[in-house]
């Protein structure tokens, strides 16, 4: 593909074995991945599981250590930056400085030697409403102003394959919505590709059509938002996508439908077809808007998981709903959010309450907390000083 | 101007009257410094500048006149020394531009990830400063003198003719004028570079902009302040440099600068008026063409 005319069209972006080790420690492990033409994908992680690393691989600004990585089918592993049908909204937007928003917004299109490139400026800022504009410089404009000259200097390239690097990172929460949609807007408009890096799930949840939970180097699970929300695979995209109920028991019962557990006591039963794994220590859980609280023992059901009683220890309003921390002794605690369709607290802190869920809404997952080893039990100091190590690298890694 | 530029762009909030009687206290000791060291000298040059010879003095002696016609003689003698001066001064800020701004590059943008071997390296540019700069020159008339080894070796190779000398051209001179004047250019040029933002030029590699164009739309624009300092810093003392052009050091008789012109004037010909003279133009002429190289690099802004 040259990089002479526009693509057509998206390109699928596959890549195959990729590991990319830094002097000193390695930012991906083993990383597969197919991202298919006119998609919207995202990569979600905390910072430092390497999904910036993977950005500038696809970008050219890395070399991998290892593997391939095409672009439409092309390999484009050795292949320079500037030769790329690809074009990145940067993280820190660098935007050039020395040049006005339309000679920024015009940059690519001059490289490529494409007609009309001054044309084709003004039609790009007039999509982000930035054309009014576009003598300024960068640094006279709004960060939100900012961030769209930057997605308007990437898109007028047309590229077969857009990258966004925490491109909302710096926007407050109203610009964040506004640019969110424009955003999306303008993918399905213009029908690119689009691979977005990010550590805000619900940016993630709300934008893309996949999205792929990346940690420690690998990705977790990928799949639709709803998908990886309502199912979790891992107890680190239990804990990262959203937050999680979780209780870890044996294994006591096994039907086609349904998996019983003894957590602590407590008899636990998930949907077969939603636990990942079926036999010995699993861990099984459920999200707090899916948990009802009651004051009263409620009625035994064959539909629900009743627990109880237990006493509430934390009540925390915020408007439209209620958050309660439930102790419930051996399980452990229990995070319950309650719409609130009445007024105040359903429950007063310190009562005696009691939870329960549709069983159809639980699931079981492919590790347990202690396995997955995101807060180490040991807090002894060298485990310390070594988290803090690795968080400094990636820190580093990061930026 | 380029030192207007220092000034903060935003105006500044109205102070109240205190701190400003405080501020401007505060600025006597510069200005009078100013008016003692920088304006009575100057006032005074331009009146020598100005002094007829004294009617039954001895040779040196001069009254107070109004004799313009100094400017004339002195520019109608020494064109082509003027000429030279400049001629000079730009040739040895193209070299000095030309070697320093790799090292510069390399100090400030590669050696980001080696802090020790930056500092080393900054060291190795500021070590001449250490030992005079007469006696560096004076060792380099030594190194490049007829019987030096490097000469004789390149008339053994057929590399320089036989009856031909280094020392006392045009060549040892800017040469000169280089080596001393290349810190000057390293320096500003370091400090710009050092700041560089790499991810600007990852921003252009991204938008199909090849390592050339990179460098061209970018890196030289974005370090334009540098390069208009160092420039600056090399051109001036260079054209007035009166040191590596004379006979006692890197030069010969024809290759005389404004300089030694003027120091002979002063010293020798005791004609302080044409020397006064041949200063002021000197100094007038610098004026004009930085300013306009300062407006012409446009970066009134950037600085």
């Amino acid at each position: 593909m040259s990089v002479r005319e526009f693509a057509e069209r998206g390109a699928d972006l596959q890549l195959v074995g990729i590991q990319k080790r830094f002097p000193g420690f390695t930012a991906i492990e083993e990383l597969d991945l197919t991202i298919p033409a006119g998609s919207f994908f995202a990569l979600l992680g905390p910072s430092g599981c390497g999904k910036t690393t993977t950005l500038r691989l696809v970008a050219g600004l890395e070399e991998p250590t290892r593997g391939r990585i095409l672009i439409g089918g092309t390999d484009v592993t050795d292949t320079k930056s500037h030769e790329r049908p690809v074009n990145t909204v940067f993280q820190s937007y660098a935007l050039f400085p020395h040049m006005t928003v339309i000679e920024n917004v015009a940059f690519g299109l001059k490289r490529r030697r494409i007609g009309d490139a001054l044309g084709k400026a003004h039609e790009a800022l007039r999509l982000v409403e930035l054309d009014h504009l576009a003598q300024r410089r960068p640094q006279q404009l709004s960060g939100g102003q900012q961030q769209r000259v930057a997605l308007a200097r990437a898109i007028v390239n047309r590229p077969a394959l857009l990258l966004l690097d925490e491109p909302l990172g710096a926007l407050d929460l109203k610009l964040r919505r506004q640019m969110q949609l424009e955003l999306k807007t303008i993918q399905e408009e213009v029908g690119l590709t689009f691979l977005h890096v990010t550590h805000d799930q619900e940016e993630a949840m709300t934008m893309a059509d996949t999205v792929a939970v990346m940690n420690k180097g690998a990705i977790e699970q990928m799949g639709a938002p709803a998908e990886l929300y309502e199912l979790p695979r891992t107890v680190f995209v239990a804990n990262f996508l959203g937050q999680s109920n979780l209780f870890t028991g044996e294994v006591v019962d096994t039907t086609s439908t349904a998996l019983t557990v003894d957590a602590g006591g407590t008899r636990i039963v998930v949907p077969t077809a939603r636990a990942q794994r079926h036999r010995g220590t699993v861990a099984v859980g459920v999200r707090p808007e899916k948990v009802t609280l009651h004051t009263h023992e409620p009625a035994g059901s064959a539909d629900r998981n009743v627990v109880g009683p237990g006493r509430v220890l934390d009540v925390s309003f915020s408007g439209v709903s209620t958050q309660y921390l439930v102790d419930l002794g051996a399980l452990g605690t229990v995070l319950v959010f309650a719409q609130n369709v009445g007024f105040g607290p359903v429950a007063a802190l310190g009562s005696e309450v009691w939870v329960s869920w549709e069983i159809m809404h639980g699931f079981g997952l492919d590790d347990v907390p202690g396995e997955a080893g995101r807060f180490p039990a040991d807090d002894s100091t060298t485990s310390i000083a070594a988290q803090r190590r690795d968080s400094l690298v990636s820190e580093l890694e990061e930026g | 101007m380029a030192f207007a530029a220092f000034a903060t762009a935003e105006a500044q909030a109205e102070a109240p009257k205190r701190r400003s009687r405080i501020a401007l206290f505060l600025l006597l000791p510069g200005i009078l410094y100013l008016i003692l060291f920088f304006l009575t000298p100057l006032i005074s040059l331009l009146l020598t500048s100005l002094q007829a010879p004294a009617e039954f003095g001895d040779i040196g002696v001069y009254d107070y006149a109004f004799n313009w016609q100094n400017y004339v003689d002195v520019v109608q003698q020494y064109l082509p020394h003027i000429a030279r001066s400049f001629g000079y001064a730009l040739a040895a800020t193209v070299f000095a531009l030309l070697f320093s701004y790799p090292l510069a590059y390399f100090i400030g943008v590669k050696a980001r990830r080696w802090p020790l071997l930056q500092s080393l390296m900054l060291v190795l540019v500021i070590a001449p400063f250490f030992i005079s700069f007469l006696l560096r020159t004076l060792a380099w008339k030594q190194l490049l003198s007829d019987e030096s080894f490097i000469i004789t070796s390149l008339k053994a190779l057929s590399l320089m003719a036989p009856d031909a000398h280094f020392t006392g051209t045009p060549f040892a001179v800017i040469f000169g004028l280089t080596y001393n004047f290349i810190p000057f250019m390293t320096l500003p040029l370091y400090t710009t570079l050092e700041r560089l933002d790499t991810r600007y030029l990852e921003a252009g590699s991204d938008l199909y902009a090849g390592p050339f164009a990179v460098f061209r739309k970018i890196t030289i624009p974005l370090s334009m302040p540098g390069i208009v300092a160092g420039t600056l810093l090399t051109f001036i003392p260079a054209a007035g440099d009166y040191v590596n052009a004379s006979r006692d050091f890197l030069g010969g008789p024809d290759t005389q600068m404004m300089g030694n012109v003027i120091e002979a004037n002063f010293l020798v010909l005791l004609n302080y008026p044409a020397a006064a003279a041949l200063s002021i133009i000197l100094m007038a002429a610098i004026l004009v063409l930085v300013g306009i190289y300062v407006k012409r690099s446009g970066t009134e802004d950037l600085l």
